[in-house]
């Protein structure tokens, strides 16, 4: 073990690669927090299409979700590096890929959690909210969303630690995120086990503190 | 928009033959690593409710860490982190048996080993403590109580999240092709490469694992629709 290469390229690791300020467009947390908001913003849409009475909502968006479930996230990101520019005939910049790729999968996963939530509220709920006269989209805004949200936040919490890592695979295209940042300095140390160790841990820890915040958070919420 | 389709990229050529190789090496990886992941995920599982503490804090280390952490970082870690560090022998062994798949077996394997603990455990943890006491009082022994209560409960339990975590497993085993095992995605991309037909060789690859991954949920579903006991798991009818 020679700790001395984490010493010397910590600052490059934890602050090009893991926050993403430096010579390259890249970083981890540059990409994970815009995607888990707009991953979760857009599967609140598609979990409650799911459960719209309406075929021509429920159709789309259950193809939609089990599409995206059954395909690994690589692929999805490869349509998206390899297709859209040829469709466009002009390059997208890594961020811009990786940002769809993961908004657009996570949030069919993101989507089911939403629907199961949903579907936990009671339906006693919903009969008197409408026997107090409120409309559907009120009930929804006012009585539905809330306690769902609440029952929701272990699944959701899960499913944003598996965005965050999943973010990692934006450096197979070339995204400078933590992973890819580690791969850079191997290439000219050639410490491999103890670099992609040290970059184990971090991202341990970032995903370890989203688990502990959530616990307190739903032991207050309850 | 300006794209000429030519799908007889896939059959003429090469192609063919990729898919159908990248095809054999998704599914080895994936039922090795699966065995791999469900040892460990029945051992750590099991570890975790013994009496003696060390092995209990080794076990949940292990879940803890291993599922915590991108599968990208270990695939990186066990091929290039660990390898070099192996004795001569198995070195120049693994060297000469593809080295990149067993690497990928094992981060593959590991990883989900962690994950699938979590599933074993829950699964075992649902089941009250009485219905082992009441089974005993009904005069079974432990093992009896244990072949005829409590596990085929247990595993009518751990089957769905189960399936769905064995799905995950086939499909975060495309996360291989970064440490060049050939498998399903890696044909894809160099079908890509070599036809400069992007489209039709992503629809290929994309349709290849919609199948599988839709045909093992419909026959999972149709097993845990067979043996769901009535009034018991109300989730098998819902579902």
């Amino acid at each position: 073990m020679d700790l001395t290469v984490i010493a010397n390229n910590f600052k490059f690791l934890i602050v090009q690669g893991l926050i993403g300020i430096g010579p390259f467009i890249g970083g981890t947390l540059r990409l994970a927090i815009p995607a888990i908001i707009l991953g979760f913003v857009l599967g609140i849409f598609i979990g409650l299409a799911r459960l719209a009475s309406a075929a021509w909502i429920r159709i789309p968006a259950t193809i939609y979700v089990e599409f995206f479930r059954g395909v690994p996230l690589v692929m999805v990101i490869f349509w998206i590096w390899f297709v859209i520019p040829q469709l466009l005939r002009r390059p997208i910049p890594e961020y811009g890929v990786a940002l769809t790729a993961f908004v657009i999968f996570e949030a069919a996963y993101f989507g089911e959690i939403v629907r199961a939530g949903v579907q936990s509220v009671s339906r006693g709920q919903v009969e008197a909210a409408t026997a107090l006269g409120m409309t559907a989209t009120k009930t929804m805004a006012h009585v539905v969303l809330p306690q769902a949200l609440k029952n929701m936040v272990p699944s959701l919490v899960t499913q944003m630690i598996v965005l965050f890592k999943d973010t990692s695979l934006a450096s197979i295209i070339g995204y400078v995120d933590l992973t890819k940042a580690a791969q850079i300095v191997n290439n000219r140390e050639i410490k491999p086990f103890e670099l992609y160790l040290f970059i184990a841990v971090v991202y341990w820890l970032c995903t370890y503190s989203m688990s502990r915040v959530a616990r307190r958070f739903e032991r207050r919420a309850a | 928009m300006n794209y000429t389709f030519k799908w007889s990229v896939l059959w003429s050529g090469q192609s063919g033959a990729w898919l159908l190789q990248g095809l054999i090496t998704t599914l080895e990886l994936s039922a090795l690593a699966w065995l791999i992941a469900v040892a460990l995920g029945i051992l750590s599982g099991a570890l975790r409710t013994v009496p003696f503490p060390p092995l209990r804090w080794l076990a949940t280390f292990y879940v803890e860490f291993f599922r915590n952490v991108p599968l990208l970082v270990w695939m990186f870690f066990w091929y290039f982190g660990v390898t070099p560090l192996l004795p001569r022998g198995a070195q120049d062994w693994l060297f000469n048996h593809g080295l990149e798949f067993w690497a990928g077996t094992i981060a593959l394997g590991v990883y989900h080993g962690a994950r699938m603990s979590e599933v074993i455990r829950s699964g075992i943890s649902a089941i009250p403590r009485t219905q082992f006491e009441a089974s005993l009082a009904m005069g079974l022994t432990t093992l009896q109580a244990y072949r005829l209560v409590i596990l085929p409960v247990a595993l009518r339990l751990i089957v769905p999240p189960g399936t769905s975590e064995s799905l995950n497993l086939l499909k975060n085993s495309s996360v291989a092709l970064t440490i060049s095992v050939a498998e399903l995605t890696f044909q894809t991309r160099q079908i890509e490469t070599y036809t400069a037909k992007a489209i039709e060789a992503f629809t290929a690859g994309t349709l290849i694992y919609l199948v599988l991954c839709l045909s093992i949920s419909t026959i999972m579903a149709r097993v845990e629709r067979h043996y769901a006991i009535p009034g018991l798991i109300s989730r098998a009818q819902a579902g």
